[in-house]
């Protein structure tokens, strides 16, 4: 039968490799069961496989297996020219294409050393927030749906995220493949109008926070849930290049919008939330505390958004030939550390154009979480990690 | 107490229950068939390609130049240029596209054409409800099934059509001033007794449309930089 969570009884095989996966022994009553949870598990959030061994509830041993979305996303981009990899780039998270948008903007304005004009700056800030706070949202639907709360809080996450959705649709056309970005600015400027629509949005987000937290933080089944399940210890994140709110909810204080600086971060005033149980509920509640910080970095960009172009007037759209080089752009994508890589030869596709997905790099560490518990937790660690297919496997 | 969370959850599910009778802001769903959310200005969903006037062939404003089928990313457009050519917008001679097909089923509604497009001749549609029961036929549009007229680019995105008339006239009235520069300085050269070349004149007969004589020498229209080449 299975132990309780709490005394598990997990015996470390070498304690001095602590950044490798524990070794759970089975109890020696009857065999293991190898399950295929997946490729079309709903709880995968897509086409993702995890081979799990079972003693009796507990798992022994967990194989993720990635791949089945695999579309080539990296040769395509090396075969066509930068702007046509911009479309594709939607495609990875396609929960924050304007965040993908942005990190291989960055990449490729590195490469050629362009300057964006400050409203543009303003509006990437924006966009960018708002998609973190989306997909935050969405998340977290996503998470309690696996916990059985079937459908209720997704919709409600929804519904907020269907407002700013509108929003994206507004200002550049599509509602979730936004295309938006570009070497040296923004396709479009925003309206007065679009300007005091996202106003009115970002105002009622706090309402719709304070709503989400009475529904949800002190539900006994949520906490009895997440609370001290799935920790994943800040050696080990750090160790296995974990980045984002899995990152900061194993307590470690690394934020690339801190860290790094990039577009203008610097003038906003945001602090960044920290776990300390470095379980489920921290990850949840990390979450839930950016989204908060997020509206208050929207407040203070729709306050100060200066006019002037947001575009580079001095900015190529057709025959970009960038020269050789290399320029590496990474940005603090609501998933964590999302990056492009990108080698130039001077012609007009690149070299080499490679993507490290926060996603995947995330979801190495599942094992480690898994390990020890119960079958029905692996979904909700799954959850937890805030994955989406098409970028883990690109 | 153990509960109370549960408890107070509920209410706020309650609360929502309710308010979506009387609260336009709870209840967030519509029938779609019968009702409808206005689709937004700049809503892209499949290109098609402007013309000018009434007649779709005569007014179409590609010039067959080819860019956007090399910058389109999946590669969802084909274009055949044509023997022959007709007068453009300023009464300038172009080639124009014999074929222009779009699959839709791998287009992928980028804007990528648009953006690149240097005669404002492509541009987005908003229309969405395109099912059809051919997935091979019926999803490979011609040039025909693709020509709108300005009036509806008008229609669809007002602003957005407005800036490029705009921009449209200015060229004109920049093309049209050049020719008359051009046609003043050859009456000028005529006067001064050299005779106008046979050949553009053949040119000019060819193009009814032409305001003055020798368009296609006089006035070169805004040519793409060719860049991807």
């Amino acid at each position: 039968m299975s132990a309780p969570a709490t005394d598990i009884s997990i015996k470390l095989a070498r304690q001095e490799g602590w950044n490798r996966p524990p070794v759970i022994e089975p109890d020696g009553e009857g065999e293991l069961l190898e399950v295929a949870m997946g490729p079309h598990h709903p709880s995968t959030h897509g086409v993702f496989r995890m081979d799990v061994a079972l003693d009796g509830e507990r798992v022994i041993r967990l194989k993720p297996v990635f791949g089945y979305l695999h579309r080539n996303h990296e040769k395509i981009a090396e075969g066509t020219s930068y702007l046509a990899s911009m479309p594709y780039t939607d495609r990875l998270d396609y929960f924050c294409s304007l965040t993908n948008n942005w990190a291989y903007a960055l990449a490729v304005e590195k490469l050629v050393a362009q300057t964006v004009p400050e409203r543009a700056e303003y509006m990437r800030v924006i966009l960018a927030e708002l998609t973190r706070i989306q997909n935050h949202a969405s998340s977290i639907g996503f998470l309690l749906q696996e916990m059985g709360a079937s459908g209720t809080p997704l919709m409600y996450a929804f519904r907020e995220r269907e407002k700013i959705l509108d929003l994206f649709e507004g200002l550049t056309g599509s509602r979730m493949m936004c295309n938006y970005m570009r070497f040296g600015g923004c396709r479009v400027d925003a309206s007065p109008a679009w300007l005091d629509a996202t106003r009115k949005v970002v105002a009622g987000i706090p309402e719709f926070v304070d709503e989400f937290e009475q529904f949800l933080r002190t539900n006994e089944i949520l906490m009895a849930r997440t609370q001290g399940m799935g920790i994943l210890r800040p050696e080990l994140a750090v160790n296995a290049g974990v980045t984002g709110p899995m990152l900061r909810a194993s307590g470690v204080n690394y934020d690339i919008r801190k860290v790094d600086h990039y577009g203008i971060y610097d003038r906003f005033k945001f602090r960044v939330p920290l776990g300390d149980h470095w379980d489920i509920y921290d990850r949840y509640m990390v979450r839930m505390l950016e989204i908060r910080e997020s509206i208050g970095i929207l407040e203070q960009a729709l306050k100060e958004i200066p006019g002037g172009p947001v575009m580079d007037p001095r900015a190529k759209i057709r025959g970009f030939r960038p020269k050789p080089g290399e320029a590496y752009g990474r940005i603090e994508a609501p998933k964590g550390e999302l990056g492009f890589y990108l080698i130039s030869d001077g012609s007009p596709n690149p070299y080499r154009y490679r993507v490290r997905p926060p996603s995947l790099i995330n979801l190495t560490v599942l094992e480690d979480m898994c390990l020890g518990h119960n079958v029905a937790d692996v979904v909700l660690i799954f959850g937890s990690v805030d994955i989406v297919l098409g970028e883990v496997d690109r | 107490m153990l509960g109370e969370g549960i408890l107070k959850g509920l209410t706020e599910t309650a609360r929502n229950f309710a308010g979506s009778f009387v609260s336009a802001e709870r209840l967030t769903t519509v029938q779609y068939p019968e009702q409808r959310i206005p689709t937004a200005e700049n809503a892209r969903v499949f290109p098609f390609l402007v013309y000018d006037g009434t007649d779709w062939e005569a007014g179409m404003r590609c010039v067959a130049c080819q860019i956007c089928e090399k910058e389109c990313p999946p590669k969802c457009i084909y274009i055949e240029k044509s023997k022959d050519k007709k007068p453009d917008f300023v009464g300038k001679m172009q080639i124009y596209p014999a074929k222009f097909d779009i699959d839709v089923s791998v287009c992928m509604s980028c804007q990528i054409c648009v953006e690149v497009c240097p005669f404002e001749a492509i541009k987005m549609d908003t229309e969405f409800e395109l099912s059809t029961t051919d997935r091979f036929g019926g999803l490979l549009y011609d040039r025909k099934q693709l020509s709108r007229s300005n009036e509806y680019y008008h229609k669809i995105h007002p602003t957005e059509a407005a800036e490029v008339d705009a921009r449209l006239a200015e060229e004109k009235a920049k093309a049209e001033a050049k020719v008359k520069a051009a046609a003043e300085a050859a009456a000028a050269k005529a006067a001064a007794g050299l005779s106008v070349s046979a050949k553009s004149t053949a040119v000019s007969a060819a193009s009814p449309a032409a305001p003055v004589a020798n368009p296609a020498e006089a006035a070169p229209a805004p040519k793409p930089d060719g860049g991807g080449e």
